[in-house]
């Protein structure tokens, strides 16, 4: 603003108009700030960081559950077993990574900012799937990184204002991009996830029922993998739990993950009461 | 050869104060309002989609008035400025005070270095956490900046608003009262009706959950306050 003014554009062949894109900006900027932007030198070990570790998606009737443990590992050390690893991105949409902590958390950032920047300069919300391949192109500006061992690998969901349906996206390392249809999981635990889910996923779950299912898969892949973090009512750990719906995205609150954790608990006790109830 | 004939800088400046005036004179208005839970901000704007007033970031909103495109120009530097500023350090090292101060540099080096200087008059309000910690700026055509407090009218009835507003303004409005006192001091200044439909409000309001406190009101509850 105190520099040169912004537009207008250099020349005819410019497209006109503002860009509404804070990655470019942030390029013009600050290009160091961008994750991924930076190359260094391969480590003649990999880098230790912490890693963040199960997270899954799940489509229902009506929307969309993101869900992750709270565990972050450094090797074979807990780095942290309070980690968020689910994020809204927007009103609309939610983000859930596993991989290289300190790298994900930096993606998730500036993606909120990127799409916050994209709605106030053009004065709407980037479609779902603007916002989807959006990521896949901050992914794959992050693959350098992602060969030095710093992987990010993000699950996003999100309610699809034009289609009125909930939607559910995977990414790989390289910024591929598929739609699932039904659910996914990544991460170390991502297949016990994935196994524990596809016995309990079917099609036209309600929201509750996702929660609980989200839950279950989870606590599996802390049962089978040593790197996701279970659910420890003691220290009142729980996992992160997002539901996504024509009205927003919501934080599952504590007491409704204990009492999803007590049922999928009490159902493995072969307790009458809770068996069958919901499933 | 030809050369520019002697204008004294007093002239050029009284020139370019007049154009921009001129420019800004025709325009409609805008009024910013302290209420209870926050600042309103009322126009009048036959058109949905041309904002007047818009969200620069969490706490911090914009309205302009004068030629649509030189504002439109300021509020996309604004936005561009809040979030690169927010990245790189902290999303509440953004303020009000700080956009206000870069808007009123960019203003005055245009006034004086550019060949016709900006049609437009502009606010920049941020909310507090209680309403002694509100901020209003406004930012004229050639920079001047003044802090404002309770209400403020920029554009073309900026002087007749003002007084009708200071007349009426009582500390700790509602929403409802805001509004259709804004909206009657607007169409008195206009001498005519405005009809909600017509009515651009948007608010930051304190009490908003989340970090954004932006919020448009719809035409259905702008004519609901308004009844």
């Amino acid at each position: 603003m105190t520099g040169p003014r912004p537009s207008p554009p250099g020349g005819p062949a410019d497209p006109i108009g503002p860009n509404p894109s804070f990655i470019d900006l942030l390029r013009a900027a600050n290009p160091a700030a961008i994750p991924g932007g930076v190359s260094v030198p391969p480590p003649p070990a990999a880098v230790p960081a912490p890693h963040g570790t199960t997270v899954l998606g799940m489509k229902f009737q009506g929307g969309v559950v993101m869900a992750g443990d709270r565990r972050a590992t450094e090797g074979y050390a807990i780095a942290d077993d309070r980690m968020e690893k689910v994020f809204p991105a927007d009103d609309y949409s939610a983000i859930a990574i596993a991989g290289a902590a300190g790298q994900a958390v930096e993606i998730v950032k500036l993606f909120q900012l990127e799409l916050e920047h994209y709605e106030k300069i053009t004065g709407s919300r980037l479609s779902l799937e603007g916002k989807a391949n959006r990521l896949a192109q901050m992914i794959r500006g992050n693959f350098p990184m992602a060969l030095q061992g710093l992987v990010v690998v993000p699950l996003f969901g999100g309610f699809d204002e034009h289609r009125g349906q909930g939607r559910l996206f995977y990414y790989d390392a390289t910024g591929g991009r598929w739609e699932e249809e039904d659910y996914h999981a990544t991460g170390s635990g991502g297949r016990a996830a994935k196994g524990s889910m596809k016995k309990r996923w079917r099609p036209g779950m309600s929201r509750d029922e996702a929660v609980r299912v989200a839950v279950e898969a989870l606590i599996d892949a802390s049962e089978e993998d040593a790197a996701t973090g279970g659910v420890d009512p003691a220290r009142g750990i729980y996992p992160t739990v997002h539901v996504i719906t024509a009205d927003g995205v919501e934080d599952v609150e504590e007491p409704e993950l204990r009492a999803a954790y007590d049922a999928v608990m009490a159902e493995r006790r072969g307790d009458g009461s809770a068996r069958g109830e919901t499933l | 050869m030809s050369f520019m004939p002697y204008v004294p800088p007093e002239q050029l400046m009284k020139d370019r104060s007049e154009y921009a005036q001129k420019g800004i004179a025709r325009g409609k208005s805008v009024v910013g309002l302290e209420y209870a839970d926050g600042i309103l901000f009322l126009a009048e704007n036959p058109s949905a989609t041309l904002h007047k007033i818009s969200e620069i970031y969490d706490r911090i909103a914009f309205a302009g008035v004068g030629k649509y495109s030189e504002f439109e120009e300021l509020r996309i530097s604004g936005v561009r400025l809040a979030d690169l500023r927010g990245y790189s350090y902290g999303r509440e090292d953004v303020t009000a005070r700080e956009l206000a101060n870069a808007y009123s540099q960019a203003l005055s080096a245009i006034f004086t270095q550019q060949m016709k200087p900006y049609e437009v008059e502009i606010l920049v309000g941020e909310v507090g956490e209680d309403p002694g910690r509100n901020a209003i700026y406004r930012i004229k055509f050639d920079g001047s900046i003044t802090d404002e407090h309770g209400s403020v009218a920029i554009g073309g009835h900026a002087e007749t608003l003002t007084t009708k507003l200071t007349e009426a303004y009582a500390e700790g409005w509602d929403l409802a009262t805001a509004v259709r006192s804004g909206v009657e001091a607007l169409s008195a200044a206009e001498d005519r009706e405005i009809p909600p439909r017509d009515v651009e409000a948007a608010v930051l309001d304190r009490t908003r959950r989340g970090r954004r406190k932006f919020r448009r009101l719809p035409d259905d509850e702008v004519a609901r306050l308004l009844a």
